[in-house]
C-alpha cells in the first residue's frame, strides 16, 4: 500500500469523515481557549464544567431538546454556583470547585441510572465520535465557530484579563464582564468537545495544547497560533492511530497531545529540561550563558546582596 | 470642584470583621509626589485599592481630579504600577505588549492599535529608556527595568494620577536612583503620584509630601515632619 493510499483510506468512510470534522473543530477551539485557561490558572475549572454538564445532557435527552442546551445551562450554572460558594463561604476556589462539580456529576450519574433510556454513559464519559448524528455535527460546528470567533475577536481583552485585572479595571474595562465572557465560552467549548472526546478527557484538550505552546514561545500572539494548530494536528494523528490500531479515538487524540507535550518538555529551546540541564552545566563550568538568560542570572546574583 | 488629584475623606474599609481603614483622610496634589508610609497591614494596599475602586468603602468618599473613581477610570486618568509579587513575570508578553495595554481604554472593543497609539507607545518606551528592550519578554528584565516598563504603560495611558505600590522593593540601589529621577520628572510635568514605600531613609529625596498610615492617617505633611520619631513610634512602635 502506498503512503497516499494509507493516508486516504480512513476518509473513505463517512463515519470517519464526521469523526474528523468533529474532533478537529473541538480540538482547535479547546486549543485556543487553553492558552488563557493555563495562564489564568483555570485548568481545573475546565474539568469542573465538563463534569457538571452531565445532568444537563440527561435532562435535555428526557425533554427532547438538543443536548447542547442542557449542557450549556448546567455548565454556566456550575460556574455561577462555584463563584457563589467561594464568595459567600470564603472557602478556597479548588474546594468550591470540588464540591460543586462532583455533586453535579453524581447527580448526572444517578439520573442516567434511573432513566429508562438509551443514554449510554460510556458515550458521554468517553465520547462517541464515530456515531455522531447530523444534528450533533451541526451543533458542534455552529457552537465551535461561535466560540472560536468570540475568542479571536476578544483575544486582547482576554489576555489583559489574564495578565493584569487591576489595570483592566483602571482603564475602564470590566474584569467581571471579561471573566463572564471567558466562562461562557468555556461552557460552550465543553459542549463542543463533549461529543468528540467525552467528559473525562475534555480537560486534557483544555490544558495540554496551551501548556505545550507556553513552553515553545514567549509571545502570546504566537502561543495563540501554536496551541490550536498543535491541537488540530494531534486530533488528525490521533484519529489515524485510532483507525489503524483499532483503539479509542478520544484516548488516542489526548495521548498524541500528551506525547507532543513530553517531547517539548524535553527539547524546548528555552523552557525544556535538556536546555536547563545544559545551562546549569555551563554555569557550573564558569561558561557563558546566552543573552536571554543573562537578566535571570543578574537577578539571582542580586538576591544575596538584597538579602544581606 | 477641588483642585486635588486625590481627595479621600473619612474612608473606612472592612473585610468581614477586620477593619483595614478607619476614617482615613488624604489629599494628593497635582505636580507633587506623595509618599505613603506604613507597616504591613497598615492599610496601604486597601487605600490604593479603594482609590482604584477595586474595594468599595464601607464609609467615606474618594475623588480623583474632582470626579468619582468610576468616572476617573472611564477617562483612564488613573495609572497603576503593581507590586512585583502581584505580577506573573513568566507571562508570554513583551515589554511593548505590556506598554500597549496602556492604550486599551482609548481603543475600540477589539483593542486594535492605530498609528497614533503606536506612537504613544514608542514615545513612552523611549521616555523610560526601554526602546532597545521593547521586544524582550517582561520577566527578562531587571527589577528596575520592570518598574520602568509599568511606568511606561501609565505614560502610554496618559494617566494624570499615578499609584505605585512598593515600587522600590527588589530594585537595586542604582536603579532606585533612576526610578526616582524618572518619577521626579513626571511629577515636575504636573502628574500626581502616590507611592507606597517602607524605605524611610529614601523618602526625603523622593517625596514632596508624606502620609503616615496606620488604619487611619497618623501624620501628614513634609517628609521631615512625618518622619519625626514620635510619629514613627506611633506607626511602627508596635501597638499590636
Amino acid at each position: 500500500m502506498t503512503v497516499v493510499a494509507w493516508l486516504a483510506e480512513p476518509w473513505q468512510y463517512e463515519f470517519m469523515q464526521r469523526a474528523l470534522l468533529v474532533t478537529v473543530v473541538a480540538a482547535v477551539v479547546c486549543g485556543l481557549l487553553s492558552c488563557w485557561l493555563v495562564l489564568i490558572g483555570w485548568s481545573l475549572l475546565g474539568d469542573a464544567v465538563a463534569h457538571a454538564v452531565l445532568p444537563g445532557v440527561v435532562l435535555a435527552y428526557l425533554a427532547g431538546v438538543p443536548f447542547a442546551v442542557g449542557a450549556l445551562v448546567f455548565g454556566l450554572g456550575a460556574v455561577a454556583l462555584i463563584g457563589m460558594v467561594r464568595e459567600t463561604t470564603g472557602l478556597r476556589e479548588d474546594t468550591a470547585i470540588g464540591v460543586v462539580f462532583t455533586t453535579l456529576f453524581a447527580l448526572g450519574i444517578v439520573l442516567v441510572s434511573v432513566t429508562p433510556s438509551q443514554i449510554d454513559l460510556g458515550h458521554i464519559l468517553f465520547g462517541n465520535v464515530l456515531g455522531v448524528s447530523d444534528v450533533d455535527i451541526a451543533q458542534v460546528v455552529v457552537l465551535g465557530a461561535l466560540a472560536f470567533t468570540v475568542l479571536v475577536l476578544k483575544r486582547r481583552d482576554l489576555t489583559l484579563y489574564a495578565f493584569d485585572r487591576t489595570h483592566a479595571h483602571a482603564v475602564g474595562i470590566s474584569p467581571r464582564v471579561l471573566a463572564a465572557l471567558l466562562l461562557g465560552v468555556l461552557a460552550l467549548t465543553v459542549v463542543v468537545a463533549l461529543q468528540a472526546i467525552g467528559v473525562v478527557l475534555v480537560v486534557a484538550m483544555l490544558i495540554t495544547p496551551g501548556a505545550t505552546a507556553f513552553l515553545l514561545t514567549e509571545r502570546m500572539s504566537r502561543m495563540l497560533v501554536i496551541a490550536p494548530v498543535l491541537a488540530g494536528g494531534c486530533a488528525l494523528a490521533g484519529l489515524y492511530a485510532s483507525y489503524y490500531l483499532d483503539a479509542s479515538s478520544g484516548g488516542m487524540v489526548v495521548l498524541a497531545q500528551g506525547l507532543v507535550f513530553a517531547l517539548v518538555f524535553l527539547f524546548a529551546p528555552r523552557r525544556g529540561v535538556l536546555r536547563r540541564l545544559r545551562g546549569r552545566g555551563a554555569a557550573a563550568g564558569g561558561g557563558l550563558a546566552s543573552d536571554a538568560a543573562a537578566p535571570a542570572q543578574a537577578a539571582t546574583a542580586l538576591g544575596p546582596r538584597l538579602g544581606a | 470642584m477641588s483642585a486635588a488629584a486625590i481627595e479621600v475623606r473619612g474612608l473606612t474599609v472592612r473585610y468581614h470583621d477586620v477593619v483595614a481603614l478607619d476614617g482615613a483622610d488624604l489629599t494628593v496634589l497635582p505636580g507633587r509626589l506623595t509618599g505613603l508610609l506604613g507597616m504591613n497591614g497598615s492599610g496601604k494596599s486597601s487605600l490604593l485599592k479603594a482609590i482604584m475602586g477595586i474595594v468599595s468603602p464601607d464609609a467615606g468618599d474618594v475623588r480623583v481630579l474632582g470626579r468619582t473613581s468610576r468616572d476617573a477610570r472611564r477617562e483612564a486618568l488613573l495609572g497603576y504600577v503593581p507590586q512585583s509579587e502581584d505580577v506573573d513575570w513568566s507571562f508570554p508578553l513583551t515589554v511593548r505588549d505590556v506598554v500597549s495595554q496602556g492604550r486599551y481604554g482609548r481603543l475600540g472593543p477589539l483593542r486594535g492599535l492605530r498609528s497614533a497609539d503606536r506612537q504613544a507607545v514608542d514615545s513612552a518606551l523611549e521616555r523610560v529608556g526601554l526602546t532597545d528592550l521593547a521586544g524582550r519578554q517582561i520577566g527578562r528584565l531587571s527589577g528596575g527595568q520592570r518598574k520602568r516598563a509599568f511606568i511606561a504603560r501609565c505614560l502610554a495611558q496618559e494617566a494624570q494620577v499615578l499609584l505605585l505600590d512598593e515600587p522600590f522593593a527588589g530594585v537595586d540601589v542604582s536603579s532606585q536612583a533612576t526610578l526616582t529621577a524618572l518619577l521626579r520628572e513626571l511629577v515636575a510635568e504636573g502628574v500626581a503620584a502616590l507611592v507606597s514605600t517602607h524605605d524611610l531613609a529614601a523618602l526625603p529625596a523622593l517625596a514632596d509630601d508624606a502620609v503616615l498610615l496606620h488604619r487611619r492617617v497618623l501624620a501628614a505633611g513634609s517628609p521631615q515632619e512625618v518622619l519625626r520619631p514620635e510619629n514613627l513610634a506611633l506607626a511602627f512602635g508596635g501597638d499590636s
